[in-house]
């Protein structure tokens, strides 16, 4: 897919602005897309590509420019409008209705009738034969709830295909795929591309873009810094340009840290559906990371030891003595803490202030008798606040208003005020910039170097690599191995990860490759239906 | 403060005062006899049972749950409260006590089976209190052979219609409710759970605690105002009777509303709670002053608890924007 496609400009950007309350998304953004070529956009967190989809696809109007679609000036209101004129959107967030069926999903705007009943009979006729165009292989019939994400994320792109789109924008459309199904979206475009639709791709994962563009443009802070041929581009030049700025040593480790008595030990912990007990240890001051394909039982194993979810076995012993943990009560008493992924859903009370936030772990703590003490509390939330360096106005702040930097460093606090001894962070830097994930590293490096016990799930290898002392091998619900800081290597650690899926029983829909690894193992693909 | 934040407080507590003032104004100019001091004090008794009633369901929906079986458990709390205070052979004063006990209790074990059932089984309060408002009407109808039940001990009647410095007894109780619940609300490690979960329940369970006890407290703690709303209520009737508190909860819920206190939980105060409950009653007394009839004034009612919620929406539409301009440079850019 390295021929560069010349046609003429089927879209242009020109000098486009968009404000929100407080930010300047797009400022005077030019940009220009050629017919039939696949252009991708990067850019960190809060560059401005999501926005810049939003005005293509009518869900936003620009403040100032304009649109100019085959030259003619084109603003959409509405979603409609951009889909009449032929652009369709496929955005991060699914847009399907779950107790529909596939084939109602995929036609939902225009169902086939016959008077004024709908025609099941060609409904699902047509919709199989956009399935088998994007290679899923799932019933038409079949209701979208009962559908996993990456299934999910299929279909939103052959809803998108089937309108015979004349631009195609899709917004991190291999963020929940498995590598035989990244592949297959690459086959799809290259497809798409050779009937000459247009397709903006938007990714954060900087391999793949090299894959699958013809050029590449990079937003910073709502500009445009320059648009490459993918071909004359690298991941180094890449980064250098999202950034602004030559990125030093990535993961500056600090070895001096030492590991002390063990923390933590667990035998035979299996979560609910778990085919096999996991045992592992953690020690006082050590950084364990948790490494694995996405599905291959990390988050759940996590979540069974914290009691989130209940375990279906095992047990767990704390510095040595058995506890018995059956509810993140349970688990917060004996000093674990979890750091979920979703830090939004399930890590804060956003609409409440920092303060809140802090103290609801240990409200014992800044109270007598049930009665608040709000002095006391202020008093360790603004320490926390000044320790942690958050960045917010006052700890009467929402905690909604906060970066997302800043809340995963209020959900730190919110623990350490705890004084939880076993930190267990569920991809700790997903979803925020490169700078802020910088401050988190060192926070994690201090609380170790404090003598706390941290685990890191992460899908983002070179972080791992970088942060940490050793790192557990998840492969399709097992714990495949563990590799040790002075073995620590990509393919090492790719290859465990992959063991369990290779020739045999892993579905593929399971495995998606940990972002930020390069080309993937070679063995996994062979097993692409 | 400038105008814009003075703007946005106006949406707040502030409004629904202002809004209240406006209509105690008008009512003034209008109605004839609305402002005499008589009038206002059957106002402030009209109003009380349903502000103490509106003060335990604030902790239900606070939650973001709902509590439809007020008017029945009031209902089923009075039968019980005046079978007990007209049994024979109690000193007027024991009586009383044990009346006033046993209607709480009643109010109390009412609120504990809808939080009970609605945790551990995961059903919607919804559709718990709406068994519960069934079985409780039944319950008092059975238990009281669907009779009447009267001649209470003087000292009781008397409290009821009584009055300190020409303010009904009824209504300073009313009052004491209010502000104890403010206090909780504000002041607890109990109202800081409930705000907490309302908003976010997840994140509460997973910072380490039972988020189910908390709710099922907050039901019991609901039907115990029931309970003592059933007490008021008798005094003020001197009777107890099984029909008692027919639409009850939709009184409650909408001074509630009214009072600025979201649906969907988290948000919302006990003092607009109170002052939703005024609203209530003074337009109820006003529109009848103007000779208004029964339909009309329901209409009129109904009508005013839509705006509210309207307003409501676009408040907090209104203060999340503000949030936004409030906020520092964030690196995320959609809102």
């Amino acid at each position: 897919m390295t021929d560069l496609a010349a046609g003429p400009d089927v879209l242009a950007f020109e000098g486009i602005t968009k404000r929100f309350p407080g930010v300047v998304a797009l400022d005077g953004v030019d940009l220009a897309i050629r017919r039939g070529e696949v252009h991708v956009l990067v850019g960190q967190n809060g560059a401005g590509k999501s926005s810049l989809v939003k005005l293509l696809g009518g869900i936003h109007q620009p403040d100032a420019g304009r649109l100019l679609l085959d030259g003619a000036p084109f603003a959409p209101r509405s979603t409609i409008d951009a889909i009449r004129a032929g652009i369709r959107v496929v955005h991060q967030e699914f847009n399907l209705l779950p107790y529909l069926t596939v084939a109602e999903n995929v036609f939902f705007e225009r169902l086939p009738r016959t008077g004024w009943l709908v025609d099941f009979a060609r409904l699902e006729r047509d919709a199989a034969a956009v399935l088998a165009e994007v290679g899923l292989d799932v019933s038409p019939r079949a209701r979208v709830e009962t559908l996993g994400v990456a299934q999910r994320q299929l279909l939103e792109i052959a809803k998108a295909i089937s309108t015979q789109a004349r631009v195609l924008v899709l917004d991190e459309p291999t963020a929940t795929l498995a590598p035989p199904e990244i592949h297959r979206l690459f086959e799809i475009i290259a497809r798409l591309k050779a009937r000459g639709v247009t397709v903006l791709y938007i990714s954060h994962r900087l391999q793949e873009v090299f894959e699958v563009g013809d050029r590449i443009t990079v937003l910073r802070n709502g500009r445009v810094v320059e648009t490459l041929r993918a071909a004359d581009a690298d991941v180094a030049g890449i980064v250098r340009r999202m950034v602004g700025k030559e990125m030093g040593e990535e993961h500056p480790f600090d070895a001096s840290v030492r590991a002390g008595p063990e923390l933590l030990r667990v035998e035979g912990l299996r979560y609910r559906g778990g085919r096999h007990g996991l045992s592992f240890a953690l020690r006082q001051g050590e950084l364990v990371g948790v490494a694995g394909l996405v599905g291959s039982g990390r988050t759940e194993t996590m979540r069974a030891l914290f009691g989130a979810d209940p375990a279906a076995g095992g047990r767990v012993f704390r510095a040595g003595r058995e506890v018995h943990i059956r509810s993140p009560r349970d688990a917060v008493r004996h000093g674990l803490c979890l750091l979920t992924e979703d830090r939004k859903a399930q890590g804060l009370v956003l609409d409440m202030s920092c303060t809140v936030n802090i103290t609801i772990t240990d409200l014992a703590r800044v109270s007598r008798a049930g009665l608040l003490l709000p002095a006391a509390e202020r008093a360790a939330a603004e320490g926390l606040v000044a320790d942690l360096g958050i960045k917010t106005p006052s700890v009467d702040q929402l905690a909604r208003n906060l970066s997302g930097g800043n809340q995963q460093k209020l959900v730190v606090a919110k623990w350490l005020f705890r004084q939880a001894e076993v930190l267990i962070f569920d991809e700790p830097t997903r979803g925020i910039d490169v700078g802020a994930r910088y401050e988190i590293y060192l926070l994690l490096w201090r609380l170790a170097a404090q003598g706390k016990g941290i685990l890191i799930v992460s899908s983002d290898l070179p972080e791992l690599m970088g942060i940490c002392h050793r790192i557990l091998v998840f492969s399709a619900g097992r714990l495949a191995g563990e590799v040790a800081r002075a073995d620590f290597s990509q393919e090492r650690i790719l290859e465990l990860a992959y063991l369990d899926y290779v020739g045999s029983a892993g579905r593929p829909g399971a495995a998606p490759p940990p972002a930020g690894a390069p080309a993937p193992a070679p063995v996994p693909h062979t097993e692409a239906p | 403060m400038n105008a814009k934040r003075l703007f946005y407080l106006m949406l707040r507590e502030a409004g629904i005062g202002l809004a209240l003032a406006l209509m105690v104004l008008l009512f003034s100019v209008l109605a004839p006899h609305f402002a005499s001091l008589g009038n206002l004090t059957n106002i402030l008794t009209q109003i009380s049972i349903n502000t103490v009633i509106a003060v335990g369901m604030t902790f239900v929906i606070l939650l973001g749950g709902i509590d439809l079986s007020v008017g029945s458990v009031l209902a089923l709390a009075t039968v019980v409260g005046g079978l007990v205070i007209t049994r024979e052979g109690l000193s007027p004063p024991l009586a009383i006590l044990l009346a006033v006990l046993a209607s709480t209790a009643v109010g109390m074990l009412c609120g504990l089976f809808n939080g009970l059932v609605s945790e551990r089984w995961r059903i919607h309060s919804f559709i718990v209190t709406l068994g519960m408002l069934n079985i409780a009407r039944g319950a008092a109808l059975q238990i009281s052979n669907s009779r009447t039940i009267f001649s209470f001990p003087e000292l009781f009647n008397e409290v009821g219609s009584s009055a300190v410095a020409g303010v009904p007894v009824i209504f300073l109780i009313a009052l004491a409710v209010v502000l104890a619940g403010r206090f909780i609300l504000a002041r607890t490690v109990f109202g800081r759970m409930i705000y907490a979960i309302g908003n976010n329940e997840e994140a509460v369970r997973l910072s380490g605690h039972a988020p189910a006890r908390f709710k099922v407290a907050a039901y019991t703690l609901c039907g115990a105002m029931v309970g003592l709303a059933a007490v008021m209520y008798m005094m003020r009737l001197s009777i107890a009777s099984p029909i008692l508190g027919v639409g009850f909860e939709l009184n409650a819920i909408a001074a509630v509303v009214i009072g600025g206190t979201s649906m969907s939980g988290g948000k919302g105060s006990m003092i607009g709670t109170f002052l939703g409950a005024c609203i209530m009653g003074v337009l109820n007394n006003g529109l009848l002053l103007l000779g208004m009839g029964d339909f009309a004034r329901l209409i009129v009612t109904g009508l005013i608890i839509v705006v509210a919620v309207v307003i409501d929406t676009y408040r907090a539409k209104a203060l999340l924007r503000a949030a936004y301009e409030q906020a520092p440079a964030r690196t995320e850019a959609a809102p």
